[in-house]
């Protein structure tokens, strides 16, 4: 059984200012961004799912819905079998000890007063009943674990690097022993060399522990290196969905191929496909009727007018696109 | 080729409470016209100070200590603040890592473009918001006309990337320093900023300095790549060469630490950190991290020596293994 599963999320944010105003005034619905449109995918115990895909896409929004910071409009989140997608914050406290995350700003998601030690144990107090005595000993061990010795505990944020502090915020994510952490971005604010010493961390706290994952990322280098399946994100939903291999080896869907192909590598030789997309991604207030991709995909046909296929499903993976 | 610019022997120090830091180490480099040249380095590897001396804007409290930088045979260090404003910007130009806030927020932006045509090259408003309009569909701005009107806050950052490209090229420069360009942008939009500035720089024939973090953004645009570790020049070789025989260890392993979308790799990260620049050991920076270390490191300096013609490595450790070799 997967332990999450995400079934037809949607997440819309309802407009404020001129054009609700206008648009009450002319009678019309209020007016919303549909940041999510519609995304399903399941997390396997111990697996890593990436969700990929550019600014604005909905991938952060997804994770946020996930980690209920947001309610979302519609679509169902199951955790472990529990929908959580409509408890209340009483009733989804208890399970946040098993659902952590890690965002991407390593120094704004740490509390500047706090020494490292107290920000790990505090998500001990928040969610464990364990004594001082044994808390201590787990923030010791979670610590040394991420690679911060006893010298660095006691530093406050200012006091430590880029890479120390990406530390710091794991550590408080498995503290609890959760068994889903969602990684927002985790390495794109860290230096090149840095970046590597964190990814092979990751990967080995979800071996040691048998962690999932949900990676949310636009660099699908890491991606590729991390994850175990790929979900590729456009304009709130998913495009394709495949395991890592297949999915870098064949990418079917126009949007992962256009993805794959802009990505720089160094290898002044690369003889790689030039596969690019018209324009830039529209606003998610004004989208295409029809494929999202219409009006940028370069293998258009009228057929992708149509309304959005759902997708098709073979071997395990998704690609929603009329042409393939 | 001649060389366009030519720097020799630069060092910039920046005065702190608890030291001198020694950003950029008696540097050498130089540029030929027309030619594109990655720097490439980890943060703090001096990247930045070196394009902020090429324009001589090293403010208090850094100060340039040494070297000379020529551009175009011309001492730029013995140029007076008004010469120098002749060229910053009209033959050296600069496109920043941040293109939103390196435009002004009240001016449209198709106002500060043609501002520059009228400043640097004299046109009448009209002359020039013609000029403008030319500029914007060069670098493919869509709908010209419309975006000239528009402020920086209403345009993409991919758009507003292209508007500061426009803008440095628009007083037609021998040298465009182009400070992480791509960073922060996504990848489609970032692949087709790229794009355009190597086409561009071939059809007006600039020169560009490329400043990155990213080896993929090197290999695919420059001819050259310099290579920089904790304010040194470690290595400097034709874009091929550098990936595929790279001399120095720093190279070699600053090439396999990163994961990569075109092959399976078992990524390795560098040892240790970029030592501190506040008092820097005498010898190579990079010995503490280095897996070819030898005494001889930390004493001395090691020389940026010639490898083959134009592959030049600053290496105790690969002399040594070259001269064992036969």
């Amino acid at each position: 059984m997967p332990l999450v599963e995400v079934r037809e999320l949607q997440m819309h944010f309802p407009l404020g200012g001129l054009p609700a105003l206008l648009a009450r005034l002319r009678g019309l619905p209020a007016p919303v961004v549909r940041a999510v449109q519609s995304v399903s995918f399941d997390v396997a115990p111990g697996e890593t799912l990436a969700l990929v895909g550019e600014s604005g896409c909905g991938k952060s929004t997804v994770a946020r819905c996930l980690l209920r910071l947001l309610d979302p409009t519609a679509g169902s989140i199951r955790y472990d079998g529990t929908e959580i997608a409509t408890l209340d914050s009483d009733a989804m406290q208890p399970l946040r000890r098993n659902i952590q995350m890690v965002f991407q700003d390593p120094t704004a998601s740490l509390n500047p007063r706090l020494t490292a030690r107290r920000m790990v144990e505090e998500a001990l107090l928040l969610h464990t009943a364990l004594d001082a005595a044994d808390r201590r000993a787990r923030v010791d061990g979670v610590l040394e674990e991420v690679g911060l010795g006893r010298e660095l505990a006691d530093r406050h944020p200012h006091e430590l690097s880029g890479g120390q502090r990406q530390r710091v915020n794991i550590a408080r994510a498995i503290a609890t022993n959760p068994r889903f952490v969602v990684l927002d971005e985790p390495t794109s604010a860290l230096d090149v060399s840095l970046r590597s010493r964190i990814i092979l961390l990751l990967e080995s706290l979800r071996a040691r522990h048998g962690l999932s994952y949900l990676f949310i990322s636009h660099d699908l280098a890491t991606v590729k290196y991390l994850a175990g399946r790929v979900a590729v994100m456009y304009l709130g939903v998913i495009v394709e969905l495949a395991e890592t291999g297949e999915l870098f080896a064949r990418p079917l869907h126009p949007y992962t191929r256009a993805l794959i192909a802009a990505v720089p590598v160094p290898d002044p030789d690369s003889q790689r496909e030039r596969f690019v997309l018209e324009g830039e991604i529209p606003s998610p207030m004004e989208l295409p009727s029809g494929c999202p991709l219409r009006g940028r995909c370069p293998i258009e046909q009228p057929v992708c007018a149509e309304p959005r296929r759902s997708g098709k499903s073979r071997l395990g993976r998704y690609v929603a696109c009329h042409r393939v | 080729m001649s060389d366009l610019l030519e720097i020799a022997d630069l060092t910039v120090s920046f005065d702190s409470d608890a030291g001198e830091i020694q950003a950029v180490d008696h540097i050498s480099l130089t540029i030929r016209a027309g030619e594109v040249v990655g720097l490439v380095g980890e943060s703090g590897s001096g990247k930045s100070v070196t394009a902020f001396a090429i324009l001589r804007l090293i403010r208090r409290p850094g100060r340039v200590k040494s070297g000379t930088i020529r551009f175009n045979g011309v001492d730029l260090g013995t140029l007076s603040e008004e010469e120098m404003r002749q060229i910053r910007g009209a033959k050296i130009a600069l496109i920043s890592q941040s293109p939103r806030t390196a435009l002004n927020p009240v001016i449209t932006v198709g106002r500060q473009i043609a501002r520059l045509f009228e400043l640097h090259g004299g046109l009448s408003a009209r002359d020039a918001h013609r000029r403008m309009l030319e500029m914007l569909s060069l670098v493919r701005i869509p709908d010209p006309a419309k975006r000239a009107g528009q402020y920086a806050h209403q345009l993409s950052g991919g758009m507003c990337q292209r508007v500061m490209i426009a803008m440095a090229l628009a007083t037609s420069p021998q040298l465009l320093i182009a400070d992480e360009p791509t960073t922060g942008l996504d990848v489609s939009i970032a692949a087709r900023i790229l794009d355009l500035l190597r086409e561009l720089g071939a059809k007006t024939g600039a020169a560009i300095l490329l400043i990155t973090h990213d080896l993929g953004v090197v290999a695919e645009t420059a001819d050259r790549v310099v290579v920089m570790h904790a304010g040194q020049v470690v290595e400097s070789a034709p874009v091929r060469t550098l990936f595929h025989q790279p001399a120095h260890p720093y190279t070699r392993a600053l090439v396999r630490s990163i994961p990569r979308v075109d092959r399976t790799v078992t990524m390795e990260p560098i040892p240790g950190a970029v030592p501190s620049l506040l008092d820097p050991p005498p010898g190579c920076r990079y010995a503490e991290r280095c897996g070819w270390v030898s005494e001889r490191c930390r004493i001395a300096r090691p020389p940026l020596t010639r490898v083959v013609a134009d592959h030049e490595v600053a290496c105790y450790g690969f002399e040594e293994r070259r001269d064992a070799a036969g």
